[in-house]
């Protein structure tokens, strides 16, 4: 039994290290060299991103031990930190790719020097079952790639052991970048395959405790729980070789827990921490702190018009006039992220998403809109939060009764539990006045408006209807960017958004996360989870 | 009271108690049910449609009629199988032989220094009535009642772990540096100690002395009341007053005569305190990152986890039955007159 495996791999002097950390006489950034530990507040579920129920937080494993066709590029930020590039598609395990002669496929080429972790080589054939396998199994996954107008298993074919082609439903630019993201995975299916069953085709029981990738880290342990375990893949092809041998991922609930753990030095980041933490542990020393907004992400107040009031223009501008958005930015955001009130104009300047909607606190002007309206002397409705982001929803909603009190509109605060806010804001849509926080994974004003603003959609929790939005999300959602008439039709959008406003924008937040000065390699990806394959610690 | 005797009188409390677990079952199954939520659209993920959330209902089995999944539910069941929790991704029976065993660690061992200092401090106040040692054991009890458990916690962990740095980083049961020990109670010490590893033993035990002392200082209180109320009680009845005209001497008088009559209350006490404690040690849990039971619970709940709520529930039923038999026995031992059947 090797009960200490995990440290003689690490060297010896470690060992001097580890009794030392009973005692605390050395801050655990003594840890091992090559090893770095990190805490996040939530629970990983499944080590396969395509089972069902499989959490957001689980997402990092198809991120961290699989590689996929093409991948984003990498960009500093102003800062200093590191971001995933939109603009930039990469190869990863394919060498290079491109639409057929006729135009109607995309052709694959696959590198021939790609490895799974058991050595087999990567082939077309695994491609094509990794795909098959997230547009069948449903749920999300699916979800997402028909997103990119994968749908079908009919669309993915084999040409030989290093090709492989994708038959398109349509020409869309989303197709490409959805392919990147954490979904469409490459999975060993030689391995897969011998612990399917007949109930069982796609191996989703094995495949949820024993991920089959060729991704940069394997996983050494997983305690349900407790702890992951990442171990570096030496043989990994699609990327420089990561700096860490180890990462150990600690799952620590409470957040007072993390701040003290990163401010201590015995993790060396502690991710996704709530904005309060952010702006008071920001120039603490050895500790850094970055913050990145979230992009085409925005926390917004909907104004369901299936509700009488609301159902009048006049009624939704005058709310987008009382809210008190400076108050509420300071008190739920601490001031970080990018705020989305006082736009200059009522017409965009461009299409840049999201952008500030042009409204402003200004409860003279919100008195005389309601005024105006069909409902002069005020109503009374209901503001409903999510319990389970309560650290940010509830002083907004308060903060937004008060204004909204100023111009005769009587509001009651009503909690519901995170288990039924789904439901009742998004698959119900039955909330008269709430918070909504979507974002879009693919970076395009016109992929929101299509979640967001298109009627039915499950993002729509306003059931919001404007025939000319429908008309122009369906003429730009596939098209090129560069194409005739797409920014023209982008900016009208955000213009009748602008008018209507079924969504008070409030502001764009960001992704906090507090790091010892001696790690290096942290990364944002949009899919607001932690990518530990930069990681280098000095 | 013989063995035979005993043992017949187990059997039959089991027999008892199983009407009692077919109750909790139904009546779990039924408050599940009837909670508002959808697990189905919760678990369906942030942008699944209505024929994924359809499609996940039906593999959860939630289509099917009430008395139907009663019915599948009570097979698993009769096989030992708890099903699987939707929210942690695991057979909730491997969820419950993990976590239970974290929890009645802490809960134990916090309970054994509660009553290593709560029992000798309540019969120290109760002979000194009036007298600073009394007055210092209310202070310590109502302090104990008052301040909410994570906040303890975390003032704990504020002073020995972040000014003092004497405590280990709260990560839970083991720093990272060390691997569990193999299985054998479920209790990481024990385990350690078990397979001769004392490194591992010891820094198990250091991980475990700050959420211990949390949850002691909060039993303290009931206890330390309870021994306190109990020998004024007794010291003032009427054979303690015989003793003492019978010249016994002071140690015999509290030692045998009072202690033994009032340790009755003190021990259904430990077994009240002993269950709230392992409910309610799941805001501790969270703090110190405890992988027990409790937030396994909470979790659960909040997402509407049928199956993992359910085994919970069970567990914990069977858990009191076998408690309070274990209570029940240990009457019968320090009092003769008090008969099971009674």
């Amino acid at each position: 039994m090797e009960r200490r495996t995990f440290l003689k791999a690490a060297g010896a002097a470690t060992l001097g290290a580890s009794s030392l950390s009973l005692l605390k006489a050395l801050p655990a950034s003594a840890a091992p060299s090559g090893v770095a530990v990190v805490a996040i507040s939530e629970t990983i579920n499944s080590l396969d991103i395509h089972r069902s129920g499989t959490n957001r937080p689980s997402y990092q494993i198809a991120v961290n031990c699989y590689d996929r066709l093409v991948a984003f590029g990498t960009k500093t930020m102003p800062d200093g930190s590191l971001s995933y590039d939109y603009s930039k598609i990469v190869p990863d395990l394919a060498a290079s790719w491109g639409p057929s002669a006729d135009g109607k496929s995309l052709i694959f080429k696959l590198r021939d020097d790609a490895r799974f972790w058991d050595g087999a080589p990567v082939t077309a054939a695994d491609v094509k079952w990794s795909l098959d396998r997230a547009v069948t199994l449903g749920g999300f996954p699916a979800v997402q790639l028909k997103a990119g107008s994968l749908e079908k298993t009919e669309q993915f074919v084999v040409i030989d052991d290093l090709t492989f082609r994708i038959d398109l439903i349509r020409e869309s630019k989303l197709t490409i970048p959805d392919l990147a993201v954490p979904v469409p995975m490459i999975i060993n299916s030689k391995l897969a395959l011998q612990h399917a069953t007949p109930d069982d085709p796609w191996a989703t029981e094995y495949l949820h405790r024993n991920p089959a990738g060729s991704g940069a880290f394997k996983i050494a342990r997983w305690d349900p729980g407790q702890q992951i375990v990442y171990e570096r893949n030496d043989a990994w092809t699609s990327g420089k070789l990561p700096g860490v041998k180890r990462v150990v991922v600690r799952e620590v609930p409470s957040q007072a827990t993390n701040r003290a753990l990163v401010e201590k030095g015995d993790v060396q980041l502690a991710f996704g921490i709530p904005d309060k933490d952010a702006s008071e542990l920001a120039g603490k020393p050895g500790v850094k702190v970055v913050s990145t907004p979230i992009e085409n992400c925005m926390y917004c107040i909907g104004l369901n018009v299936n509700f009488e009031p609301l159902k009048d223009v006049k009624v939704r501008q005058a709310i987008a006039h009382a809210v008190p958005y400076a108050d509420i930015f300071k008190v739920a955001a601490y001031n970080k992220g990018a705020p989305m009130w006082g736009g200059p104009s009522a017409t965009p300047a461009n299409i840049a998403w999201p952008q500030p909607f042009p409204y402003d606190t200004d409860y003279d002007k919100a008195k005389e809109l309601m005024a105006a309206s069909s409902m002069p002397g005020g109503f009374e409705t209901t503001i409903s939060i999510d319990l389970s982001q309560s650290n940010w929803m509830e002083p907004t909603a308060l903060l937004l009764q008060e204004g909204l009190a100023k111009i005769g509109i009587k509001t009651v605060v009503d909690k519901i539990p995170g288990a039924n806010w789904r439901t009742a804001s998004l698959v119900e849509k039955r909330l008269p006045i709430h918070l909504e926080t979507f974002g879009g994974w693919l970076n395009y004003a016109d992929y929101y408006f299509f979640w967001a603003y298109v009627k039915g959609h499950l993002f729509n929790s306003s059931n919001y209807y404007n025939a000319e939005i429908e008309t122009l999300v369906d003429e730009t959602l596939h098209a090129e960017t560069d194409s005739p008439g797409y920014e023209a039709k982008i900016k009208r959008m955000i213009e009748i958004a602008f008018h209507d406003v079924p969504r008070i924008p409030i502001w764009q937040p960001t992704l906090n996360s507090a790091m010892s000065t001696k790690l290096a390699g942290y990364e944002y990806w949009f899919h607001r989870q932690l990518d530990v394959r930069k990681f280098d610690v000095s | 009271m013989g063995g035979f005797v005993r043992g017949r009188m187990i059997a039959r409390r089991i027999i008892q108690a199983l009407p009692v677990l077919f109750g909790v079952v139904l009546v779990t199954f039924l408050l599940t049910r009837a909670l508002p939520g959808d697990p189905a659209a919760y678990f369906a993920g942030p942008a699944a449609d209505a024929k994924s959330i359809a499609q996940i209902r039906e593999s959860l089995g939630l289509d099917r009629p009430l008395p139907e999944q009663f019915w599948l539910y009570l097979k698993d069941l009769a096989t030992g199988d708890l099903g699987v929790s939707i929210s942690t991704g695991q057979p909730v029976m491997a969820e419950l032989a993990r976590r239970l065993p974290a929890s009645l660690e802490l809960t134990l061992g916090a309970l054994l220094i509660s009553l290593a200092i709560a029992v000798p401090m309540g019969v120290l106040a109760a002979t000194r009535p009036g007298r600073p040692i009394d007055h210092f054991c209310r202070i310590l009890a109502t302090a104990g009642v008052s301040l909410p458990t994570f906040f303890t916690g975390l003032a704990l962990l504020f002073i020995f772990y972040y000014l003092l740095g004497w405590a280990p980083a709260p990560i839970g049961r083991l720093d990272f540096a060390y691997l569990p020990p193999d299985p054998v109670t479920g209790f990481y010490v024990i385990d350690a100690l078990l397979a001769g590893d004392t490194e591992t033993a010891v820094a198990a035990f250091s991980q475990l002395i700050l959420p211990m002392a949390t949850l002691a200082l909060f039993t303290l209180a009931p206890i330390t009341r309870m021994t306190r109320g109990a020998m004024l009680q007794a010291l003032g009845s009427d054979f303690i007053r015989t003793a003492k005209a019978a010249g016994l001497s002071r140690r015999k008088i509290i030692g045998r005569y009072a202690f033994q009559n009032a340790m009755l209350p003190v021990v259904t006490t430990l077994g009240m305190v002993f269950s709230f404690t392992l409910g309610a040690n799941v805001l501790v849990e969270k703090v110190f990152a405890w992988p027990g039971i409790g937030s396994f619970a909470v979790e659960a709940l909040v997402v509407s986890d049928y199956a993992a709520v359910q085994g919970f529930v069970l567990s914990m039923a069977l858990l009191f039955v076998c408690l309070n038999l274990a209570i029940d026995i240990l009457y019968t031992l320090i009092d003769p007159r008090v008969s099971i059947d009674g």
